[in-house]
C-alpha cells in the first residue's frame, strides 16, 4: 500500500524565486554602491588614471599573456616534482624501525630547513650562485633554476602536508592490509597513500596555488615572467595599471582551478562513499 | 550556484563601474608642463624664481631626491663613513655629477648649500600618484613623453648614450657593429631605457635577462649566465674601473639610437617650481657650468667607439 505521496511541483518554487530576486536586488544595491562612493571620491580620477587605466590596460596585455606562458611553465614543472619529491619525503619520514633512523633524520632535516629558509633566497643562491661556483654549464637557462629552487622549497611543504594525510588513515586500514598478505610498502601503496592523497586534496591545492604566486620570485634571477614585465611596463609609462592586470591574470587562472578542484575531489569523495549513503530511501515503493 | 551568480554579478558591477568611468584614461600630457618647453625665461619670470617665492616642500629648504644606495660617479663616497642612511657614496657632499648638479640648480634658485636636503626616494616613488616629499627628485632619469603623463621632467641636463660592458677576452668584447651583437644573451635592469635599448638597437634573437638592480645584472655577467650588459656610460665606466675586479670587464661600445637621450629631474606633476627649474637648467647650460661638471665628473664621454648601426 503506497502512503500518499505529494504531487510533483510544477515549475520553481515561488518562495526561492522571490528570495533569489531579493538576494540579486540587494547584491547589485550594495556593491554598485559602493562602486558609485568610490567613483565620486575625490582623488578618483588621479587613482583611476594611475591604476586603472584602459589604455595601459589594453598595452600591455597581449605581452603579460606571453610573459604568463613561463609562469605556467614554472609551476607546471615544479609541481609535477613537488608532488613526487613530496611523497617520497613523507613516505621516508614514515619508515619504522631503527635501522631506517638516518632517512628519517634526513627528511626531518630537509623539511625543517627548507620550510624555514624563504623561497626567494633560495631562488638567489641557486640562480647566481651555482654558475658563480662553475659547477654547471653558466649558460644554463635561468629558469631551470628556478624550477629546482621551487620544487626544493615546496616539497617541503607538501611532504607535511602527505604525512598529515597517511597519518590519518586508521591504523585498521593498515592492519587489514597487512593481515591480507600486502607488505608495508605494498600497503601504503594500494591502501594508504590513495586514501590518504585523496583527504588532502584540498591543502595540496592551497600549496599549488602558493606555488603558482611564488613563481614571479623567479625574475629575481632575471627571467622575464608576467611579474617581471609588468614592472617593465609600468616603468616605461609611469603607471600602475600593469601591476593590476597581473592580479587579475592570477585570479582569472586561481579561481576557476579552485572550483574545478573541488569539485573533482567531491566527485571522487562521493564515489568513494558507500552507495546506499548517496540517494535518500524513497518511501512507499514496493 | 546562485549565490556564486549574484556575487559574481555584484562584482561585475564594481568593476565595471571602476572601469567604465573613462573620464581619466588615456589623456594626453597636460599643456605647459612638458620638458620641451620654450627657450630662456624671461626677466619677470626669472624674478619670481627666488627662495622666498617658491612653494618647495618645506619653506626655505630645498629638497632633492634620490635612489640608495647612491653611486659613482652620479655622487661620490666620502672619505669616512656616509650620513646616514646613504650608503656607498653621501648625495650631501656635493661631490659626484648629480649631486654637483643638484647643488648648482638650488645655487641658481637662491638656495645655499645648507639649505638643500636630500632624501632617499626609491625610483618607483618618484612617479606614484599624490603629493610629493621632495621638489626634485634626480636618479638618472631619461626622459620619455609617457612619463610625463604623471610627472613633470625638466629639460636634460645630461645628454649621454648607452652602452655595452663584456667580459674583457669574450667574442662580444670585439663587436664593432650591431649585426655582430645580435645571437648574444643581454641583460639589464628593469624599467631603465637601457632595457629599451637592447629591443630598440639590439634587438637580440634570445629574450634579454631582467634584473631588479644593476648590480644583480654585474653579478649574472661575472658568472658569465649572460654575455653583456646595457648600462648608460658613466655606470659602464663605474663598472669597468671598480665593480667588477682587475679589469675583468670592458666598455664594448655606446649606442648611438634614434632620439638622443638625455637626463631629467622629476617633480610633481603641475609642479609650481617647473618653470624655474628649467630655467635654472637653461642658465646652467649657458654659462658652461653643466659643461665644466661633464668634464670633471664624466669625462670619458668622447673616448669610448660608437657601435656601428
Amino acid at each position: 500500500m503506497t502512503t500518499g505521496v505529494r504531487p510533483r511541483r510544477r515549475g520553481p518554487d515561488p518562495r526561492a524565486v522571490r528570495s533569489s530576486l531579493i538576494a540579486l536586488v540587494s547584491t547589485i544595491i550594495v556593491f554598485g554602491g559602493l562602486g558609485w562612493i568610490i567613483v565620486h571620491a575625490p582623488g578618483w580620477p588621479e587613482v583611476q588614471a594611475s591604476f586603472f587605466n584602459r589604455a595601459v590596460f589594453e598595452e600591455a596585455l597581449p605581452g603579460l599573456l606571453e610573459a604568463f606562458v613561463v609562469n605556467i611553465e614554472l609551476f607546471m614543472a615544479a609541481e609535477v616534482l613537488v608532488l613526487g619529491l613530496g611523497l617520497v619525503l613523507a613516505v621516508m619520514r614514515g619508515l619504522p624501525g631503527p635501522v631506517f633512523l638516518p632517512v628519517r633524520v634526513m627528511s626531518n632535516v630537509y623539511t625543517d630547513i627548507f620550510r624555514a629558509i624563504p623561497g626567494v633566497l633560495v631562488i638567489f643562491v641557486l640562480g647566481f650562485g651555482i654558475p658563480g661556483l662553475g659547477l654547471v654549464d653558466p649558460r644554463t637557462d635561468q629558469r631551470l633554476f628556478g624550477i629546482l629552487a621551487l620544487t626544493l622549497v615546496y616539497s617541503a611543504y607538501v611532504s607535511e602536508v602527505y604525512r598529515a594525510g597517511i597519518e590519518s588513515i586508521h591504523p585498521s586500514q593498515e592492519a587489514a592490509a597487512r593481515s591480507l598478505g600486502l607488505s608495508r610498502l605494498q600497503a601504503l601503496r594500494y591502501v594508504i597513500v590513495p586514501q590518504a592523497v585523496r583527504r588532502v586534496i584540498p591543502p595540496l591545492l592551497n600549496d599549488f596555488i602558493g606555488l603558482q604566486k611564488d613563481t614571479v620570485l623567479v625574475s629575481f634571477i632575471g627571467v622575464v615572467e608576467i611579474f617581471r614585465f609588468s614592472q617593465i611596463e609600468s616603468a616605461a609609462t609611469y603607471n600602475f595599471t600593469p601591476y593590476v592586470a597581473v592580479a587579475l591574470v592570477f585570479i582569472v587562472v586561481t579561481v576557476p582551478l579552485i572550483h574545478v578542484v573541488d569539485w573533482l575531489a567531491g566527485r571522487s569523495r562521493a564515489g568513494a562513499r558507500p552507495r546506499a549513503a548517496a540517494t535518500p530511501p524513497r518511501v512507499g515503493v514496493l | 550556484m546562485r549565490k556564486l551568480s549574484t556575487l559574481s554579478l555584484g562584482l561585475i558591477a564594481l568593476l565595471a563601474v571602476a572601469c567604465g568611468n573613462t573620464g581619466g584614461s588615456a589623456s594626453p600630457a597636460a599643456p605647459g608642463s612638458s620638458a620641451a618647453a620654450s627657450g630662456a625665461p624671461s626677466a619677470s619670470a626669472a624674478a619670481a624664481c627666488t627662495k622666498d617665492s617658491l612653494k618647495t616642500a618645506t619653506a626655505g629648504k630645498f629638497t632633492i631626491g634620490t635612489d640608495n644606495p647612491a653611486y659613482p660617479p652620479y655622487f661620490q663616497p666620502n672619505a669616512s663613513a656616509a650620513t646616514a642612511p646613504w650608503k656607498i657614496a653621501d648625495p650631501t657632499n656635493g661631490q659626484g655629477f648629480e649631486s654637483a648638479v643638484g647643488y648648482a640648480i638650488a645655487d641658481k634658485l637662491g638656495f645655499t648649500k645648507t639649505d638643500v636636503a636630500w632624501i632617499v626616494v626609491p625610483f618607483a616613488n618618484s612617479y606614484a600618484p599624490g603629493p610629493k616629499t621632495f621638489d626634485i627628485d634626480l636618479n638618472q632619469v631619461n626622459y620619455k613623453a609617457a612619463r610625463t603623463q604623471t610627472a613633470d621632467l625638466s629639460k636634460g641636463y645630461y645628454f649621454g648614450n648607452q652602452s655595452l660592458v663584456a667580459l674583457k677576452g669574450s667574442p662580444l668584447a670585439k663587436a664593432t657593429t650591431v649585426a655582430q651583437l645580435k645571437d648574444s644573451l643581454f641583460g639589464a635592469q628593469v624599467g631603465t631605457t637601457s632595457y629599451d635599448a637592447i629591443a630598440a638597437v639590439i634587438a637580440p634573437t634570445k629574450k634579454p635577462l631582467v634584473y631588479d638592480t644593476n648590480d644583480l645584472a654585474i653579478d649574472a655577467l661575472r658568472n658569465k649566465t649572460l654575455d653583456g650588459i646595457v648600462v648608460d656610460l658613466p655606470t659602464a665606466d663605474y663598472i669597468t674601473n671598480v665593480q667588477i675586479e682587475n679589469g675583468a670587464a670592458v666598455i664594448v661600445g655606446q649606442f648611438q639610437g634614434g632620439t638622443p637621450e638625455y637626463f631629467s629631474a622629476v617633480l610633481a606633476k603641475g609642479s609650481p617650481l617647473t618653470d624655474c627649474v628649467n630655467g635654472a637648467i637653461d642658465a646652467l647650460t649657458q654659462d658652461g657650468t653643466l659643461k665644466a661638471l661633464v668634464s670633471k665628473w664624466l669625462p670619458f664621454q668622447d673616448s669610448v667607439p660608437v657601435i656601428k648601426p
